[in-house]
């Protein structure tokens, strides 16, 4: 066993069910894996139950119904009707796309708990660039419904260089749809997010100022509406603990039947994920190597091995690690004791030397799509050969 | 500002939050939007009791026969305070 000998393992709280990668948005930040295209065949309905089942029986209790978009599966009313008579607290994570009166109210008969709502921005224009379609308009109406329906709400709003600023009407934008809880989420640099990153990543001014407006909306608005706002890992000395630990609270499926204990892991090399179509999720969790490759502290290199903090974050991000350190098992260099920390501190010093500058903010953004997952990972060349 | 409830105040749950049995858990637990609270079985106790009909009156009454107690009154207000700004529980209107 990979953790302390002494402490039972932990089973899974959160069941984060990517039902598919099909979305209607082409968000240049995605944390789905670049290569989307490569995966076809999505679990069956009967395939989706079966996970929940088991996942709930070793005491998961959240379940997160994701994507890519989940409205475009069709059995979603099914699936969450499955999940309430299970006793999860079902979220729907949405982009509102797909969405109208009828399916909400649809949803809450069959039990769903609250939808979560993501804008890009908070104007038109800015908001449907981001997305790459007409969709703001839309959302808000969405939005509205969803509280008409007695649903908790929360906003997301994914934060970047191009909508940072835009902090203050976010936030109003927030207050005027009567969100319970605003998730000013920053952007995760993996997947496409990596690909764009230049263009994503704020500046230290920005990062400031939007500090200062979530703090003052948090004061302002106590008891009603909630703000959550975290600094970029980019501009910190220390990283995150990631997933509050690998394979302790988070269990991810993806639309594929992958088993993973993060979203993003999918990419990390020489780790053979199990598939929920071959095993069952008791032995996935407890027994699969992929599980076990990163729980406890001993397959720490230096600096972490010795560290006194390293309970504490446990090491940070492991895929932040291999994308730019190239060992899964180093520090996250977010981390100043890292040797490759330079790694983050080189962008984020080039970034802010040069953003503004009509040259560098001229490259365009790659956005996350099927033709453009085909051409970043090759995909279309046999086909097409 | 916190205020106290009155003994014929009646609180239910806000139907934006759920609350129920956790088996792997073994405690109540408090559910909402990507959350969990986990309850001790004494606040559990209390807030299976929050059901919209009975008033804190008739809750302290039901908690003192069940633990075979008296004075409970003071800890129950003080949980049912702190559920409510945390937005578990709200009053009926009389």
């Amino acid at each position: 066993m990979a953790g302390s000998a002494t402490a039972p393992l932990k089973q899974p709280l959160w069941l984060l069910a990517e039902l598919t990668y099909a979305c209607p948005l082409q968000c240049p930040y995605c944390s789905n894996p670049m290569d989307i295209a490569a995966y076809k065949r999505e679990l069956s309905t009967d395939d989706w139950k079966r996970v929940m089942q088991q996942a709930r029986k070793m005491g998961a209790t959240q379940l997160g119904l994701s994507g890519g978009e989940p409205l475009v599966r069709r059995d979603l009313e099914e699936l969450i009707a499955e999940a309430r008579r299970l006793g999860y607290y079902t979220n729907l994570i949405t982009s509102g796309v797909g969405m109208d009166e009828a399916r909400i109210k649809a949803f809450k008969e069959a039990g769903l708990d609250h939808i979560q709502v993501s804008f890009q921005a908070s104007t038109e224009e800015l908001n449907n660039l981001i997305a790459g379609t007409d969709a703001f308009e839309h959302k808000k109406e969405m939005a509205r419904l969803v509280k008409k329906y007695g649903y908790p709400m929360v906003l997301c709003f994914v934060l970047h260089r191009r909508n940072e600023d835009q902090i203050r009407d976010i936030l109003d934008l927030a207050v005027n749809l009567e969100a319970d809880y605003v998730e000013l989420a920053t952007t995760q640099y993996y997947g496409w997010a990596l690909h764009n990153r230049e263009q994503l990543l704020p500046t230290r001014a920005q990062i400031r100022h939007a500090e200062q407006v979530a703090k003052e909306y948090q004061d302002r608005l106590k008891g009603k509406m909630k703000i959550f706002y975290v600094i970029p890992d980019y501009y910190e000395i220390r990283p995150k603990r990631c997933m509050d630990g690998w394979g302790s609270v988070f269990l991810t499926i993806a639309p594929d039947g992958t088993a993973l204990p993060c979203h993003a892991a999918r990419q990390l090399p020489g780790l053979e994920f199990p598939s929920v179509r071959e095993h069952d999720i008791s032995w996935i969790w407890n027994e699969s190597p992929a599980f076990n490759r990163f729980r406890g502290l001993d397959w720490m290199n230096e600096p972490c091995r010795s560290c006194p903090e390293k309970e504490k974050d446990l090491g940070g991000c492991r895929c932040q690690a291999w994308m730019l350190t190239g060992d899964a098992a180093n520090a996250d260099p977010v981390c100043d004791k890292s040797p490759h920390h330079r790694k983050i501190t080189d962008v984020v010093e080039r970034v802010n030397a040069l953003a503004g500058k009509p040259e560098f903010e001229a490259k365009p953004l790659v956005f996350r799509n099927m033709k453009n997952s085909k051409e970043i990972t090759h995909l279309s060349e046999p086909e097409s050969a | 500002m916190s205020i106290a409830p009155l003994d014929t105040d009646t609180p239910e749950l806000t139907p934006t939050f759920r609350f129920q049995w956790e088996e792997a858990q073994n405690c109540w637990v408090i559910l909402y939007p990507e959350g969990m609270v986990k309850l001790s079985a004494t606040a559990g106790e209390i807030m299976r009791r929050c059901n919209g009909t009975s008033n804190v009156a008739a809750i302290i009454a039901g908690l003192e026969a069940q633990y075979a107690a008296t004075g409970l009154g003071k800890d129950v207000r003080t949980f049912l305070e702190a559920a409510r700004e945390h937005g578990w529980i709200r009053y009926r209107a009389a």
